[in-house]
């Protein structure tokens, strides 16, 4: 699991407060990061999308902040230098085990070779 | 005079998916920046059409795209005999074709006849012919700079060919289509596929159809081995998928291929990415069930691009193998309540529409199939979703009597949750009808429709 996607997942058990989903606590026991080429565009148009602080918690978290700013700085389309830790802050670290936590429930979603399972039972839902 | 002649162009198609080749057209010029547009009626099953674009270029992006049409030339002349070909060629301005003609350049003419075989004679009388023109170059068939063709049009009925074409084109070749994209992507020599694995011509027409652009985030709720992920990658989109079945997502289980038993280690979507250089495009695959609601909220996909696991209304799931409804029911859709060939709304595409609605952006498209029971398809049964418009409607025969058809649909309102209430009561109407019908009530009560809100809300997401 890419820390893009994790950004763009919640919580989906029945009773979590509206909101309260998100983002999903990472709990890794296995994290690889693999060089993907760099796309400038891509990261500049994904970066409004993505909730920041949420990037940066999660990345802090697997360690691998890569000097990651807590605010979104001014002007980044054309930074390449910061869209290149971003690039590889969302595309280049993965979680290949552990789980993700529901921050309100407590629900544990796991993730196996790299697959995060969404899955829940009928009484969850 | 706004449009010259420069601006006709003659596209060969190829004969097969005719319907879908008009919408991968429209939308291919769409996205090129243009739009479709002709002078004379398309003769909608011809493999010729005419069509006016404003630039070269234009004309040259949408051969980068397109698997449907083979070729497209610059269109110097036409005609319904030799004569009429012949004035029209000397009709065409010179200052138009002079630069294509100069004596230190190199060029050849080729010939292509639809619908019959034409001799080494005949090609040779043909160009012969054209000796009027001022060609002034020097021939070199291996490695010409420019390319002329003759092309002719035999009709369409190979039992009654006639002796001379109904129509002769002559043109200047701009550019191939992408037709071997057919050939290098073939399910054939796909290292992972599952036993529904989309044909590649079709998983390319379904990313064009889509307007799949590069930097795009691409999705498809019920991914299976990842089929459609790959054509909307090879166009330089980003692609994530989902899909309820967790052996198909991590490539375990028994393997759809013949002469194999069980699946490889290293058979995965990323894998199959990966074997045609596309893994930078894959983002991850998830186990998850499509109708639940894992994304948060926001306009996070560009694209949709999906073929639902099954056919869930009623008459169409009549024609299934009970092996299929078992298999259905195995994903976890045993609750479903289709009582009446009144309910044509199933589950699976009320949430695929209402998922697109509010998670694609503004423009994007959803694009996937539809099965459907002919005998009662009418187009009221296409469901309809009030932030989408509804583009194309394609349909592909399975049997005499099934066919699937593929909708295209673009986002054009903002997806608010008020619009999403009285899709609800909509729909608890008519369950509360269906419900009613069931009970051979002549109105619907009270319980009949407690009963369906019941249902409803069960599952509905949140």
């Amino acid at each position: 699991m890419k820390l893009l996607t994790h950004n763009m997942l919640t919580s989906h058990v029945r009773g979590v407060r509206p909101g309260g989903g998100f983002p999903l606590r990472i709990q890794a026991t296995e994290v690889k990061v693999s060089n993907v080429d760099f796309n400038q565009e891509f990261v500049a148009r994904m970066i409004p999308k993505v909730e920041w602080g949420a990037l940066v918690e999660a990345a802090e978290s697997l360690g691998h902040l890569s000097d990651l700013p807590p605010q979104l700085p001014p002007e980044y389309e054309n930074n390449e230098d910061f869209l290149k830790k971003v690039h590889h802050v969302l595309l280049e670290v993965e979680v290949m085990e552990g789980v993700l936590k529901c921050p309100d429930s407590g629900r544990e979603f796991p993730i196996t070779k790299g697959i995060p399972n969404m899955l829940l039972s009928e009484e969850e839902t | 005079m706004a449009r010259g002649p420069l601006s006709r162009y003659l596209l060969l198609l190829a004969q097969e998916n005719l319907e879908f080749r008009l919408p991968e057209i429209e939308a291919l010029l769409s996205l090129c920046g243009g739009q479709f547009s002709s002078e004379q009626e398309i003769r909608i099953n011809s493999p010729f059409w005419i069509l006016n674009i404003p630039s070269e270029d234009m004309a040259r992006g949408l051969m980068k795209r397109t698997v449907c049409a083979k070729s497209i030339f610059e269109l110097w002349g036409q005609g319904k005999s030799a004569e009429e070909l012949h004035t029209s060629l000397k009709n065409y301005p010179l200052e138009k074709m002079v630069p294509y003609l100069q004596s230190d350049s190199t060029y050849k003419i080729c010939i292509h006849a639809f619908n019959k075989t034409l001799t080494q004679e005949e090609k040779i009388e043909r160009i012969d012919a054209l000796g009027f023109l001022p060609f002034d170059g020097k021939v070199n068939l291996k490695k010409p700079e420019h390319i002329f063709w003759i092309l002719e049009d035999y009709g369409m009925d190979p039992n009654n060919i006639p002796q001379k074409p109904l129509y002769s084109y002559f043109g200047r070749w701009i550019a191939d289509g992408q037709r071997e994209l057919i050939e290098s992507y073939s399910v054939k020599r796909r290292h992972f596929i599952g036993n529904t694995s989309m044909d590649a011509c079709l998983s390319f027409i379904m990313a064009n159809h889509g307007r799949v652009k590069a930097n795009d985030v691409v999705f498809d709720p019920f991914v299976g081995t990842g089929g459609l992920l790959i054509s909307s990658a090879h166009f330089g989109a980003y692609v994530c998928g989902t899909d309820i079945d967790y052996n198909t997502v991590h490539g375990l289980g028994k393997a759809s291929r013949k002469n194999q038993k069980w699946r490889g280690p290293d058979e995965n979507i990323r894998a199959n990415l990966r074997q045609y250089g596309l893994e930078k495009y894959y983002l991850d695959a998830l186990v998850s069930d499509a109708s639940k609601p894992i994304w948060r909220k926001g306009m996070l996909f560009d694209k949709i691009i999906t073929d639902p696991p099954y056919g869930i209304r009623e008459a169409t799931r009549r024609t299934g193998s009970p092996k299929e409804i078992v298999k259905a029911m195995e994903r976890g859709t045993e609750n479903h309540i289709s009582t009446s060939s009144n309910y044509h709304l199933s589950d699976i595409f009320f949430d695929l529409l209402n998922f697109a609605a509010e998670y694609l952006v503004m423009g994007g498209r959803l694009v996937y199939w539809l099965p459907v029971y002919k005998p009662e398809y009418t187009e009221e049964i296409i469901p309809q979703q009030p932030c989408l418009k509804l583009i194309s409607n394609c349909e592909q025969m399975l049997s005499s009597h099934t066919s699937r058809r593929l909708i295209t649909m673009e986002k054009v309102k903002e997806f608010e949750v008020h619009l999403n209430f009285l899709l609800f009561l909509q729909r608890l109407a008519e369950e509360a009808r269906a419900n009613a019908f069931k009970n051979k009530s002549k109105t619907i009560k009270s319980e009949h429709t407690i009963a369906a809100a019941k249902v409803i809300l069960k599952k509905s997401r949140g």
